[in-house]
């Protein structure tokens, strides 16, 4: 993984100075809090329902087991020894004190870790595939892209005032894990027919209250412009990105209301100035960034590996695990685990400081000493060698961290919702709480197969409501929480936003009618046939008279 | 308010106008760019030295011609969360070479100093609690990552010397 040099250390540390002095400023009171907001959104501080909330970037979702063992260390001496891996790759304390947060600061600076531009109308962390430089279908490496923007992103002068916040992923595979068509900027690494390396640029993707799915202004951008591209894209959006209505802001509704033609066209207009500019990157730069994301040393390790294939067999809870939780790998005789942060009855992507020291311990024994936190709000060891499955699995069972439901009804994406957040119109926590219990039946899931359910507590939609294949989002009708169902979303390759399929269902009812969606997809299915597919092929009609019909 | 230039306080020679109250001829005379263009030819003939006042919504290229009559472009900061002014900075001295003075004013924040400075103003209208801020934030970041239109040695020129000696 990266590791910083002296330059970015200078530049985190500096960074921690800034915010000591900033937060003394507050606690004199020569700062006021609405003056103390924009300076505190900078390092990711928001304050929340209870308490403040400081958020943690975790570039692209790559962490060392040094940094998790700190993140665990810092959950204990400050906060309530707990934190959350959110769907932006990204880590969250939910209880620190405002005049502890310069200390947590610097504890995580002297791990290389920062919350810089976690929050704010800036560019933030820019996300990624968590299985970069290990899946089989990839064809390029998105974490070098991902370090370059980061740096060219960080304290950005021009752009650190934007219209909205602004984010930014990348993918260089050929499925989409990285839900690339649903943010501001989406970047497909790939090569083209001329043998040239570089990226289809999609612009103005998001979820939120007007969920729309990216469009494609650039089929084809050679790598070495990359940076210019984005400056043109930046430059367009904080010029013309409209500031009259903070819910009309995004990138997305500037494209929208434009055209994409229109957008595109001022874009390349303003690139032609600025692509042969220094903001070509040097080679000796992108070498530098490339060397440290070069494969590990693996082992020479002929398929199949026996010790592997022989627990699998005797072990059925082992079988289990591996069939939901292992992703294959480019690499003979190796895999990538994922761990589950969903487990039933469980609060999804919270970890314990003692599950993230034990991870981290794994990670060490096992993985290289890295992990990857995914938008899902799981885990991944990607360097795991197929005959050490077994040992990290057993030492995820004795962590409680070996739930198999990757990808399963129960692994629900989620935000925090009314128990914690200032935004939210509903609980959204104990839905998904009370959905892995209706389905806690690991057969039952499996049974179900792959199915996504995504769970926002307001219009916001930081649980990726829009982009699940069940989707609901929580509001407030007339001072009672309420659910509305989308399905058919998707965050892949084929991203598509759900469709609404009625009226909204009450606190008491929604878990019912989540079970209702699934046994009707059982009854219809064809086999093998996946529960996306299923509504692909059926449309949502026959889900709606299964939802709606008279009780009578 | 004060105007900082590299974080002293300058005499400020310049009246912005007011249609009414005209000042007289010889004045130093900022013009508002809703004015400037409903009577340019007027103002183009003004007697004194002559500045033109930009709102974040206006177009650089259009008044790009005239540059060479202005010695003070002010941009506006209606709100400091209004970062328009930074990309129209940018445009006026990389895109349209504009060497006269560059000056922020509004509602602008001491923790915007550096990045006005990197954005290529060169004096600032301050609020009078933040004049003796300048030298800190100046040096709360010392290395920039990414080139703008100032001269600050990046951390790629640090990282590749013979690149950036080109």
């Amino acid at each position: 993984m990266y590791r910083y040099d002296e330059y970015d250390e200078t530049l985190v540390q500096e960074r921690v100075d800034q915010f000591r002095g900033q937060v003394a400023r507050r606690l004199s009171g020569e700062l006021t809090e609405n003056q103390f907001r924009p300076l505190r959104l900078m390092n990711g501080l928001y304050l929340q329902l209870h308490s403040y909330m400081l958020r943690v970037a975790i570039p692209y979702g790559v962490l060392s087991s040094t940094q998790m063992h700190r993140l665990a260390d810092i959950a204990r001496r400050y906060d309530k020894g707990y934190g959350h891996f959110t769907t932006r790759q990204n880590f969250q304390y939910n209880w620190p004190r405002l005049e502890d947060t310069p200390d947590i600061l610097q504890d995580l600076a002297d791990v290389e870790m920062h919350a810089i531009q976690t929050s704010g109308n800036c560019i933030r962390n820019v996300t990624s595939d968590e299985f970069a430089g290990v899946a089989p279908d990839e064809t390029h490496d998105p974490r070098i892209a991902c370090e370059i923007i980061r740096q060219w992103s960080s304290f950005h002068p021009e752009f650190s005032f934007l219209p909205r916040k602004f984010k930014i992923a990348v993918s260089g595979a050929k499925s989409d894990r990285a839900a690339i068509k649903v943010h501001d900027i989406g970047l497909r690494q790939y090569q083209n027919e001329d043998g040239e390396t570089g990226y289809e640029v999609m612009v103005g993707g998001g979820q939120g209250r007007t969920p729309m799915i990216a469009k494609t202004i650039r089929p084809f951008l050679l790598e070495k412009h990359l940076l210019s591209y984005l400056e043109a894209i930046m430059r367009v959006y904080n010029r013309f990105g409209r500031r009259d209505n903070k819910y009309k802001a995004r990138i997305k509704i500037l494209v929208h209301e434009m055209g994409a033609a229109a957008f595109s066209g001022l874009v390349e207009e303003e690139w032609e100035q600025l692509k042969d500019t220094s903001l070509q990157l040097p080679e000796a730069e992108v070498e530098r960034i490339q060397s440290y994301f070069e494969p590990p040393a693996y082992e020479d390790i002929n398929e199949p590996v026996a010790s592997f294939e022989n627990k699998r067999t005797e072990d059925k809870g082992f079988a289990a695990w591996v069939n939901t939780s292992v992703f294959p790998h480019k690499q003979a005789g190796y895999a990538a685990a994922i761990i589950s942060l969903k487990p039933i009855g469980g609060v999804p992507g919270d970890a314990s400081a003692e599950q993230m020291d034990a991870i981290a311990d794994l990670a060490d024994q096992y993985s290289l000493g890295e992990l990857r936190v995914t938008h899902a709000q799981n885990l991944v060891l990607a360097y795991v060698k197929k005959s050490d499955l077994y040992a990290l699995w057993q030492g995820l069972v004795e962590a409680d961290l070996a739930t198999a439901n990757q990808g399963l009804i129960t692994d629900i994406i989620v935000c925090p919702g009314l128990d914690y957040c200032q935004l939210a119109t509903a609980r959204s926590i104990p839905i998904a709480q009370e959905i892995a219990e209706r389905f806690a039946d690991i057969r039952r899931q499996h049974d179900i197969g792959n199915l996504y359910v995504n769970i926002s507590g307001c219009i916001n939609a930081c649980g990726h409501h829009h982009v699940g294949h069940i989707g609901i989002l929580g509001l407030e009708k007339k001072g009672q929480e309420s659910y509305q169902i989308t399905l058919g979303g998707r965050a892949d390759e084929h991203a598509a936003i759900g469709e609404r399929v009625g009226p909204a269902f009450s606190y008491e009812t929604i878990v019912d009618a989540v079970e209702t969606i699934v046994d009707t997809y059982i009854g219809i299915r064809e086999t093998d046939e996946r529960f996306i597919d299923t509504l692909t092929r059926t449309g949502t009609d026959v889900f709606k008279e299964a939802l709606y019909a008279d009780p009578a | 308010m004060p105007i900082l230039r590299n974080g002293a306080v300058i005499e400020d020679k310049w009246v912005l106008l007011d249609e009414a109250d005209e000042p007289q001829a010889g004045t130093p005379l900022v013009v508002p760019s809703e004015i400037w263009r409903a009577s340019r030819d007027r103002y183009l003939k003004w007697y004194g030295p002559l500045g033109i006042r930009l709102s974040p919504a206006d177009e650089p290229s259009a008044i790009a011609h005239d540059f060479g009559r202005f010695e003070l472009i002010e941009i506006d900061f209606p709100v400091f969360g209004d970062g328009r002014g930074f990309s129209i900075a940018r445009l006026l001295r990389e895109r349209y070479d504009y060497q006269g003075e560059l000056r922020a004013v509004g509602d602008i924040l001491r923790d915007q100093f550096l990045f006005l400075d990197r954005c290529g103003f060169d004096t600032l209208a301050v609020r009078q609690d933040q004049v003796g801020a300048w030298k800190e934030a100046l040096s709360e970041l010392s290395t920039p990552y990414q080139a703008a239109t100032d001269k600050r040695t990046t951390v790629l020129s640090h990282r590749h010397p013979a690149k950036a000696a080109e």
